[in-house]
């Protein structure tokens, strides 16, 4: 009976042998296939329990990964949680928002310039940590954007935005309502969904970063786009002469064109129009620049295009190709099919302000490493375009800061130091689906300072507030916010 | 001057004493890895481990001193290492198998100095063919009566006696082992000579067929109405192997192959149950996750954990083998694949292939034909169920349920085990043992002793 007992052997070393290489398949050939399929529980957990890196504003941590004793080890905290969340966003089990989730590789450790930390946490049998990743921002004129946006009252629907001209460093990004990450990161999961659920619920929307998702009509800020393409395109200066009166009729139709405030008389300057934000100067201004030429220099200012990726879901400004006349007359002073975000009007501001050079708008500045705290990557600043020729610029710098001066931006002005500005109020077109009525307009403020050679430049958007609709001004509410900005950048200690 | 083996039970007590290594060091290392510190009963767990190996070290040493010396260690190691990872479940369940699975390791210990002390010879199980067989048919019964039997995850295989469960497949294959050898013992000549020779393969005689049909449709039985996929394929190719090993003809593996896929379609085409195994096998990922029927969580859960397992594994207490529903029992090969890596995963299998290997050797070097019987179908019985379940929770093969033999959480599977390892010491140990000197003395009292014995 030996023969077939031989056999029987041979035929289980067979069987024996079929599990050896199923579990080095599993194990070894197909493993980081199965490690990365979506709803690995294992991974995710490690993922999460991992020691995240630190978003730093300045040398202060505005959210950081604090050891817990429950089980995932760690928990992101986050300081100052109202102000910054529509920057940071949150991490939470399986999700992660706002820079979280830009920043996700590097802060979680994964991102290949952290090759050589992965390695030695390896050799070391430590649990590799995350990279920090320091912002633009700069907290004095973060908090001033917030301590104004705030004072305009509890219910303010808003957003404040303020660059540095000359490389794209955004410096304050603000938006109102806002919301705990604290809350949205806890590891109660159930209360965490159930914060989410309510925040998502409201009206308010609170979880939207209103300074790049939201996109409205920018009203008369948008006139400074209008004036630098007037001068770029025909060859117009501050003291050019334009028509303007009490009404415009706009081309092929009967709508009629008026302005906020008088002061504008039949054929005034461009500086006056400017100043006394004359609408009926700036439609048939954009009408003389052409649907086409107003579209051009819109979009070298970043009109209907993405340029910003550091924090998702960028919302695109749009001047839309080849308006009829009536519709490029209504582009003119911000009216019609024109919106943009605040981030979008301060870019426009800032190029201005950088002698028509628009750098791209970006919030980290560095990457560091996690345990050398060697910087691996930072921010650099890149053209974006050149919007304009830098005579333009000047001569539209010269109307703002007459605005400023003595215009409708008066309350943006700084003693002993040359601010431009510019106002806008701008018709919402809709009306409320629950009462019927117009829904109140949008108060915007765009400025830089100190003219001469900026320091910054900010746009301030207000997009609900609780005040009659009389009240609602673009110079009264918004000046007084780009104002402390300005000052918080120009006296960062005083 | 024949060979003669040694009875090398200083190796077995060297290679014991690794065992005992791997089992409470795989216990404290879950403790360390798991909660910073040795757990606080070790050594009182490692005494017992300790008190156990060295009870049946010493029953060997007595009752089988020329018995393989390798096999009572390899169970040893698999059977703390399987309490160890029990343990560590227990530690992220809050459950207390471990100390449950200890109970039943010291029954199993006893019974295996029983059956030791009891068969010295194991040519007198022959006595007990049909009584056995019987047994095993009965005991596959029970779980159908109504009462005491128990449907536990869609299959009819446990019985329930007060607070006491039991599986009574695990005792039955051991029972069906004794009986196959028994009848193949006295009818080999029958059904290996008598036969046609079709294209060249000897076929047996329509009325040797009998047998191997009875246990074609016992198993199908078993299938049918207990839902136990693993143990009908284990009976038959237990069976199978017996026979063909009983009778050296390959016609029987035609046969049994013929049988097995004509089997195969019957119970695919009529058993809903079977087919579901199947469908789940051949798509798993459908039904895994939110919005599917999440039947295939258990072998999604180990591949995960195997993959995060990797190389080396996490480390004993460091894993998340509590995410596989049943980690402790059919699945813990899983859950040491993930805590020990595939280092891990192939030293089990490694074990597990030396095992039979061990059985076979007993096989080929026993003098007789029931214990070459008995030891290839334990042998065979121990792989194929090692091949079922660890290719089944590995996904190789379709899932059903069965036990790891030594590692899982159970009762009955261990006890019985750890009978069948008696056996095949008792088996191995005659046949390694030296023949007695039958020459005769040649003295003056020969012719007297010779009268007596023609009278």
């Amino acid at each position: 009976m030996n023969k077939p007992i031989r056999t029987v052997a041979i035929f289980c070393l067979l069987l024996f042998l079929a599990l050896a290489l199923n579990a080095t398949y599993l194990q070894y050939y197909h493993a980081s296939a199965l490690n990365d399929r979506v709803g690995n529980a294992r991974v995710a957990t490690a993922t999460f329990s991992r020691e995240r890196g630190a978003i730093m504003v300045g040398r202060t941590a505005i959210a950081e990964s604090v050891k817990t004793k429950d089980r995932y080890d760690y928990q992101r905290v986050y300081h100052k949680p109202y102000m910054y969340a529509p920057i940071t966003g949150w991490y939470t089990y399986g999700n992660e928002t706002g820079l979280e989730r830009t920043e996700n590789g590097f802060l979680s450790g994964s991102d290949d310039s952290l090759f050589v930390n992965q390695l030695v946490d390896l050799v070391n049998g430590n649990a590799s940590k995350g990279g920090n990743v320091k912002l633009t921002i700069d907290p004095a004129a973060q908090q001033a954007a917030y301590t104004g946006l705030r004072a305009l009252g509890s219910d303010v629907q808003g957003a404040v935005v303020a660059l540095e001209p000359d490389t794209g460093k955004i410096l304050a990004m603000v938006s109102l309502p806002t919301f705990d990450p604290n809350k949205l990161a806890d590891h109660d999961f159930k209360a965490a969904n159930a914060y989410a659920t309510k925040l998502s619920k409201n009206p308010a929307e609170p979880l939207l970063n209103r300074a790049i998702q939201t996109t409205l009509a920018p009203g008369s800020t948008f006139k400074i786009l209008t004036a630098a393409a007037a001068v770029q395109h025909d060859g117009l200066t501050a003291n050019s002469m334009v028509p303007a009166g009490p009404a415009y009729t706009l081309p092929q139709s009967h709508s009629v064109v008026h302005n906020e405030v008088s002061g504008c008389a039949s054929r005034i300057t461009l500086t006056v129009a400017m100043m006394y934000s004359c609408n009926t100067a700036f439609a048939p201004l954009a009408v003389k620049v052409g649907a086409s030429g107003m579209h051009e220099t819109a979009t070298a200012f970043g009109f209907n295009r993405k340029y910003f990726d550091q924090l998702p879901n960028q919302a695109t400004s749009l001047y839309p190709a080849g308006l009829d006349p009536a519709g490029t007359a209504l582009s003119g002073f911000g009216q019609g099919s024109v919106t943009a975000s605040p981030l979008q009007m301060a870019m426009i501001t800032a190029g201005i302000a950088n002698h028509g050079v628009v750098m791209k708008p970006y919030l980290v500045d560095a990457e560091q490493s996690p345990t050398s705290l060697e910087i691996l990557r930072t921010g650099s600043s890149e053209r974006l375009s050149q919007a304009t020729s830098s005579s333009t610029a000047s001569e539209v710098t010269k109307m703002m800061v007459a605005t400023v001066q003595s215009g409708t931006a008066t309350p943006a002005a700084i003693p002993g130091i040359q601010v431009a500005g510019k106002t806008g109020t701008a018709q919402s077109g809709l009306t409320d689906k629950k009462t019927g009525a117009e829904v109140p307009p949008y108060a915007w403020f765009v400025g830089f300072a100190p003219a001469p050679s900026p320091k910054v430049a900010v746009a301030v958007m207000i997009q609900h507030v609780d005040t009659p609709t009389s009240e609602i001004a673009g110079g009264k509410l918004g000046g007084p916010i780009a104002k402390a900005v300005m000052e918080a950048v120009l006296n960062p200690h005083g | 001057m024949q060979f003669v083996h040694r009875r090398r039970r200083g190796a077995e007590l060297f290679l014991l004493v690794l065992a005992l290594i791997v089992g409470v060091g795989a216990y404290a290392a879950v403790g360390l890895g798991n909660k910073g510190k040795v757990p606080p009963d070790i050594v009182s767990y490692g005494g017992w481990l300790a008190a156990l190996i060295v009870v049946a070290h010493i029953t060997v040493r007595l009752l089988a001193p020329y018995a393989d010396p390798v096999l009572l260690p390899i169970v040893a190691a698999l059977n703390g290492l399987g309490l160890a990872e029990i343990h560590r479940l227990d530690l992220a369940l809050d459950h207390h198998f471990a100390a449950q699975q200890l109970v039943w390791m010291t029954i199993g210990v006893a019974l295996f100095v029983a059956t030791l002390g009891i068969l010295r010879d194991h040519r007198t199980l022959q006595r007990f063919t049909y009584t056995s067989g019987l047994a095993a048919i009965v005991l596959l019964l029970m779980p159908m009566l109504p009462g005491i039997g128990k449907t536990v995850n869609g299959a009819r295989i446990w019985i329930h006696l007060g607070s006491l469960s039991f599986q009574p497949g695990e005792v039955a294959k051991v029972l069906l082992v004794v009986t196959f050898a028994g009848y193949l013992v006295l009818h080999r000549d029958a059904l290996a000579l008598a036969g046609r020779r079709v294209a060249m393969i000897d076929l047996p005689r329509g009325r040797d067929l009998g047998p191997i049909l009875v246990m074609w449709v016992v198993s199908l039985g078993i299938l049918v109405f207990q839902h136990d996929l693993g143990s009908s394929l284990l009976f038959f190719g237990l069976f199978l192997i017996m026979l063909y090993v009983a009778t050296e003809r390959a016609g029987w593996l035609v046969v049994g192959a013929s049988l097995f896929v004509v089997g195969s379609y019957l119970v695919y085409e009529f058993i809903p149950h079977v087919r579901d195994r199947f469908v789940l096998w051949s798509d798993v990922w459908a039904h895994y996750g939110d919005h599917t029927d999440d039947k295939g969580r258990q072998t999604v859960e180990t591949m995960f954990g195997m993959a995060w397992g990797g190389l080396v594994g996490r480390g004993l207490g460091q894993g998340a083998p509590w995410r596989i529903p049943f980690a402790e029992s059919d699945f813990i090969f899983g859950a040491i694949g993930e805590e020990l890596g595939l280092t891990g995963s192939l030293a089990v299998i490694l074990l597990y292939g030396l095992i039979v290997e061990r059985a076979f050797r007993a096989a080929l070097i026993s003098r007789d034909d029931i214990g070459k019987l008995m030891a290839t179908g334990l042998g065979g019985a121990i792989a194929l169920q090692v091949f079922v379940v660890v290719g089944g929770v590995t996904h190789l093969i379709p899932l059903t349920g069965l036990t790891t033999p030594f590692l899982s959480y159970g009762g009955s599977s261990l006890v019985a085990n750890w009978v069948i390892v008696a056996i095949l010491l008792r088996i191995s140990d005659s046949a390694r043992r030296p023949l007695p000197d039958l020459s005769l003395p040649d003295d003056a009292d020969m012719d007297e002793t010779q009268v007596v014995k023609l009278t």
